[in-house]
């Protein structure tokens, strides 16, 4: 091998030893990449877990509400099978709702019928998954981890409206929350941080 | 360089440990694919063997699971992946002209890393727990929360399988660009050089995420994260794009090399040049670079939204295109040559037969509504095995027959030769074909036992399977009578610099076998 | 795009095909299970299920077509192009207008089956106005069936004994398809499922009605029907879900509308002699009679009929083990769980007498003998928190 050829492999070598770690930090890219693609199109009906804010149709040049076109909104409850809480969906667990109207106050609740406290988080899913971008929660207990002790219950509450540019053709949204025991990872979150178990994580 | 370079090999184990030499290094890498082909073989018998009849009669469902997901990540990791490197090595330098591979040393860490990661991969299967019984796509959940232990050796070995890849490309595509004697021009290079020039910039492109996706895995079952659990803000879906887009690639890596052989044998044995060169290595550019754009057909129903659907219906009914145009170059490549059938023709001829067949039912599940009913069915079975068996493994045995010749300047035993061919076929074709029908009917994969309807259908595969599996023999005892002349010096059988009639290329300018450092002297290029 | 217009292509095209298959016409003749020798995918009992199939044939025809005339071309250069017949090869290599002419061809024909894939697609994805509302939860290894805004939920396991999956006893009829309580749904009705899994990934998947979706822990899928004819149809989970992946089958009965209204009403009066269950003490035989039910559907896969369990992975529950320990602890574990573990916490998955009872029977079978009675209420009162009595 010449010493021109032997140059131009070592370039090309770290050429590419350089993309292949760019494209390593690619795959970790994916995972922002791919929370911001499931917003923009409701992949899985994942929700933003930004709280939104409500303003009164008329205050704006926003669309007024849709009054006589009302949207079917049904709530359920989940349980993930490591779950030994009761929870519940509202009394109401089916709603019609105008699109644009003001938002509306649940309640879901939770009773930790287990021997050890307990630490929650509630996973939000809305069918069909493009809704989810209408369907926009001001308040929600799935916005932080739920902290519950051994033997107690509680009452979760949930504050949203539909936003007025809803399409046409959704005539039912499904709002789901699952429940998942989060108690190992606050508790190492707890120890790492030294912050209260409630505090919300990644 | 140091000057005990131009000698011939050094003696006894440590010539294979040390050695740095491409012929040397490419032998290790065929020989440890063959190895891994009869131990992946072995599950897959055990698996058709439980699979004869409905009810449990061998295994329990658990250890089911790991022969299904050992026998998927050996077939491709440890079999297919290697035995291409090893033709890479033979052959590239002996086609472009060079003396070596370019980074020499690095060839050597980039096998001997392979032996490592199937040892820890296969020692899983013995530890408490069991190996991993998560499917060769390990989908999270499953392969994280639900695991079990020995997953933590399971990501290490993929993780050096990973590096290993990632070296063997560097390494190509630093030879190819660099080490091509005067006047081998890009597109004077042969199809062989061409495809693996490609698959090269594929591993360097998705070899580094499925490592990310098992490092992902790692921290999530070690350190707390959460990015493939819903319970912490995380997606089980996310892990199976990030999968996906290394595993559908991956599968192209797996068939392009399979492509080039086939490229190089098709004219050698019409007598005929290769019919569109230029067509078809941009139809393999372009197979490679839809590759990375098609990767969610495999999760039409995991519920992505209709546009998500739509898009990759059509981006993966597009890759058909290019491959539809490699089928009629080779078909144009035989149209008015001058035929004969010797044992690589016939593997390859058996390639472009049966790799369409995948290729059709590909198109079929290009389909999206018509997926929702072939999704995780039989029907998929039989057509990545199509493509993966009469294609990326057919390849193979065709290369073997082409080139060994060249390798050890002895013909084989062309009645064997014709022999292990139509037992493999039918072999092949007895064991997939009826797993087109009961994937249709409505067997799932992935299943250590089945409704009744679905029997005969599986005692057919299965008998198929054993043929397939016992034929492979027939291959064992050619490659030993022919390693058995080489070494006792029989000149019955010696074959000259050009073993075939029709061939052309650098590599039958060389003696038969070639010298140890294949150009010394760059040859000059037409 | 209307539906109809697609509709009528499809039909149209794939009237050309003559079924070549013999079960290709079996199937549409109506038959609903899976049959012998069955080459095909089942015309299936729904409008979408019968698109699907014409999607399919057409493209599998197309498929025939363009694999015919290449296939063709080769054969044919094969038997006359070759040198034992003395013949001479020609040396072109290329000829652009035939190159550009077959791309174009192909690409021609994948836009003709792109079409109506694409109209069929966008009708599966629309849920809406559906008058029955499912939701369907893949646990390991079985289903729970909801009926939203009925009140009415239970569990699907599958019912064929482990004596015929092990060769000891004949398999039945629909070995490996049969459940304890079939999901019910009436005909001529858009029911909507929505699909969700409790652990790892699974699917749903009933190949008459051509659905399939992935149930995702965290998420929840939209899938519907609208079955045209009365009848028992079976289907499995399709995505990988563990050791038992192949054991949890589907089984949809789909009734007339009025058998439907009298099967909920059933359901109701049940769920209510259920509470009822509550204020009565039940003796030690019919504790252990339904005890032994229970456990065989829910336990036995993992702790084994026998309570042997599985060293290192199930632990067994005969002779000084959790079943003849402390009650309370007992209780705590099949109520709630055992955390980091495979044991669930069947608190959330099964009723206050089926919890009573199958506690009563693991403290007293396999020769435990323990002599404890647990009672309803006696869960009902742990649940609550007020300790065991």
């Amino acid at each position: 091998m010449t010493d021109k050829t032997e140059g131009g492999v070592r370039r090309t070598a770290w050429r590419l030893a350089a993309g292949t770690v760019l494209m390593f930090g690619f795959g970790f890219a994916l995972v922002p990449l791919y929370e911001v693609f499931c917003e923009l199109t409701g992949l899985n009906g994942k929700t933003n877990n930004d709280p939104a804010a409500y303003s009164a149709p008329a205050s704006t040049r926003a669309p007024t509400v849709r009054e006589h076109e009302t949207v079917r909104v049904q709530f359920l409850a989940i349980n993930s099978t490591e779950m030994p809480w009761q929870f519940q969906a509202p009394e109401t667990s089916e709603l019609h709702i105008a699109p644009g109207a003001a938002p509306i106050d649940l309640t879901y609740y939770a009773h930790n019928m287990s021997d050890r406290d307990m630490v929650a988080q509630a996973v939000p899913s809305v069918s069909p998954g493009r809704a989810a971008q209408y369907l926009r929660k001001i308040e929600c207990f799935c916005f932080q981890r739920q902290a519950l002790a051994a033997g107690a219950s509680t009452q979760l509450p949930l504050r949203f409206y539909i936003s007025p540019e809803l399409p046409d053709d959704i005539g039912t949204i499904t709002l789901s929350y699952t429940l998942f025991d989060v108690s190992e990872l606050a508790a190492s979150d707890a120890t790492a941080s030294a912050e209260p178990p409630s505090a919300q994580g990644s | 360089m140091s000057a005990d370079h131009h000698h011939g090999p050094a003696s006894g184990i440590t010539r294979w440990l040390f050695t740095t030499n491409h012929k040397d290094i490419g032998t290790l890498y065929l020989f440890f694919a063959m190895m891994m082909a009869f131990l992946g073989g072995a599950m897959a018998m055990l698996i058709r063997a439980e699979l004869f009849e409905p009810g449990l009669q061998l295994v329990e469902p658990n250890f089911f699971n790991q022969m299904t997901t050992m026998h998927g990540l050996i077939m491709v990791f440890g079999f297919v992946m290697p035995a291409f490197v090893g033709f890479a090595n033979w052959q590239l330098p002996m086609m472009i002209g060079a003396p070596d591979m370019a980074l020499p040393r690095l060839n050597n860490w980039s096998f001997w890393i392979l032996p490592f990661a199937f040892s820890i991969l296969v020692s899983t299967l013995f530890m408490e727990g069991g190996g991993p019984n998560f499917g060769w796509t390990f989908y999270a959940p499953l392969s994280t929360t639900y695991a079990p232990p020995s997953v933590t050796y399971f990501i290490f070995a993929v993780h050096l399988l990973g590096m290993s890849s990632i070296l063997g490309a560097i390494n190509i595509i630093a030879t190819i660009m660099n080490l091509r004697a005067p006047g081998m021009d890009y597109m004077k290079m042969p199809m062989f050089v061409w495809t693996w020039f490609i698959t090269a910039f594929l591993l360097l492109l998705v070899m580094p995420v499925l490592a990310g996706a098992v490092t992902m895995m790692l921290m999530d079952i070690h350190f707390g994260t959460s990015f493939f659990q819903a319970a912490g803000g995380g997606d089980p879906v996310l892990f199976q794009h990030v999968f996906w887009f290394f595993g559908h690639p991956e599968v192209y890596i797996i068939i392009l090399p399979a492509f080039g052989i086939v490229s190089q044998i098709i004219p050698t044995f019409s007598r005929k040049p290769l019919f569109g060169y230029t067509s078809m290595v941009y139809a393999t550019a372009a197979i490679a670079i839809m590759s990375t754009l098609v990767w969610a057909h495999h999760m039409f129903t995991v519920g992505m939204p209709l546009v998500g659907e739509l898009f990759f219906m059509y981006t993966t009914m597009l890759i058909a295109v290019p491959t539809g145009v490699k089928i009629f170059n080779w078909i144009s490549t035989m149209w008015r040559g001058s035929m004969t059938f010797e044992a690589p023709m016939l593997f390859s001829i058996a390639f472009v037969v049966l790799f369409s067949i995948g290729g059709f039912s590909g198109l079929m599940m290009a389909i999206a509504p018509a997926d929702f009913q072939y999704h995780d069915t039989y029907f998929i079975v039989a057509h990545f095995h199509y493509v993966l068996v009469p294609g990326a493994v057919f390849g193979v045995f065709a290369g073997v027959y082409y080139w060994l010749p060249k390798w050890t300047g002895r013909m084989y035993d062309e009645r064997l030769g014709q022999l292990h061919f139509w037992l493999t076929f039918i072999g092949a074709n007895l064991t997939f074909f009826p797993q087109h029908f009961v994937g249709l009917a409505g067997m799932p994969r992935r299943i250590p036992d089945y409704a009744l309807q679905f029997a005969d259908f599986n005692a057919i595969s299965s008998v198929g399977a054993f043929l397939f599996g016992t034929s492979q023999l027939v291959f064992v005892v050619i490659l030993v009578r022919v390693l058995k002349d080489k070494a006792s010096g029989r000149l019955e059988g010696a074959v000259g610099e050009r073993a075939w009639e029709g061939v052309e290329g650098l590599e039958w300018t060389l003696p038969s076998p070639p010298p140890y450092h294949s150009f010394t002297t760059p040859p000059s290029i037409r | 795009m209307t539906k109809i217009g697609m509709r009528t292509i499809v039909a149209a095209l794939s009237a050309l095909s003559i079924p070549l298959l013999p079960t290709a016409t079996l199937a549409a003749d109506g038959l609903e299970h899976a049959q012998r020798w069955q080459l095909n995918m089942p015309y299936g009992v729904t409008p979408t299920s019968h698109v699907v199939y014409d999607l399919h044939m057409l493209i599998f025809w197309i498929c025939v077509v363009v694999a015919v005339l290449v296939y063709g071309v080769m054969f044919y250069s094969m038997a006359v192009h070759r040198k034992s017949r003395g013949a001479k090869p020609a040396q072109f290599s290329h000829n652009t207008r035939l190159e550009v002419l077959w791309t174009a061809l192909a690409s021609l024909v994948l836009v003709a089956m792109a079409w109506p894939a694409t109209a069929v697609m966008i009708n599966m994805y629309d849920a809406s106005d559906s008058q029955i509302d499912i939701l369907v939860t893949g646990y390991q290894w079985k289903w729970k069936y909801e009926y939203l805004g009925e009140d009415v939920s239970f569990f699907s396991n599958i019912a064929t004994p482990d004596d015929e999956i092990y060769g000891d006893a004949p398999k039945g009829e629909h070995y490996l398809l049969n459940v304890d309580k079939p999901l019910v749904i009436p005909v001529g009705t858009k029911v909507r499922f929505l699909i969700t899994a409790a652990d790892v990934l699974h699917s749903w998947w009933v190949p008459d009605f051509a659905v399939k979706m992935d149930a995702i822990p965290g998420f929840v899928n939209e899938a519907w029907t609208w079955v045209e004819r009365e009848g028992v149809y079976r289907g499995q989970c399709t995505e990988l879900c563990g050791r038992l992946h192949g054991f949890m089958p589907i089984v949809v009965n789909a009734t007339s509308q009025n058998a439907y209204r009298r099967w909920l009403g059933e359901r109701h009066a049940e769920a209510a002699a259920e509470r009822a269950l509550l204020n009565q003490r039940m003796d030690l035989s019919q504790l252990m009679e339904r005890g032994k039910q229970v456990y065989q559907t829910n336990c036995a896969s993992c702790h084994l009929a026998t309570g042997a369990g599985l060293p290192g992975a199930f632990p067994a529950l005969h002779k000084d083990s959790a079943a003849t320990g402390a009650l309370a602890e007992h209780l705590g574990i099949v109520i709630n769980g055992t955390p980091g573990t495979a044991m669930a916490a069947f608190g959330a998955q099964l009723g206050a007498a089926d919890l009573a009872a199958v506690i009563t029977y693991e403290r007293n079978a396999w020769g435990n003998d323990t002599g404890d009675l647990v009672q309803p209420i006696d869960v009902e009162r742990y649940r609550r928190g007020d300790g065991v009595q």
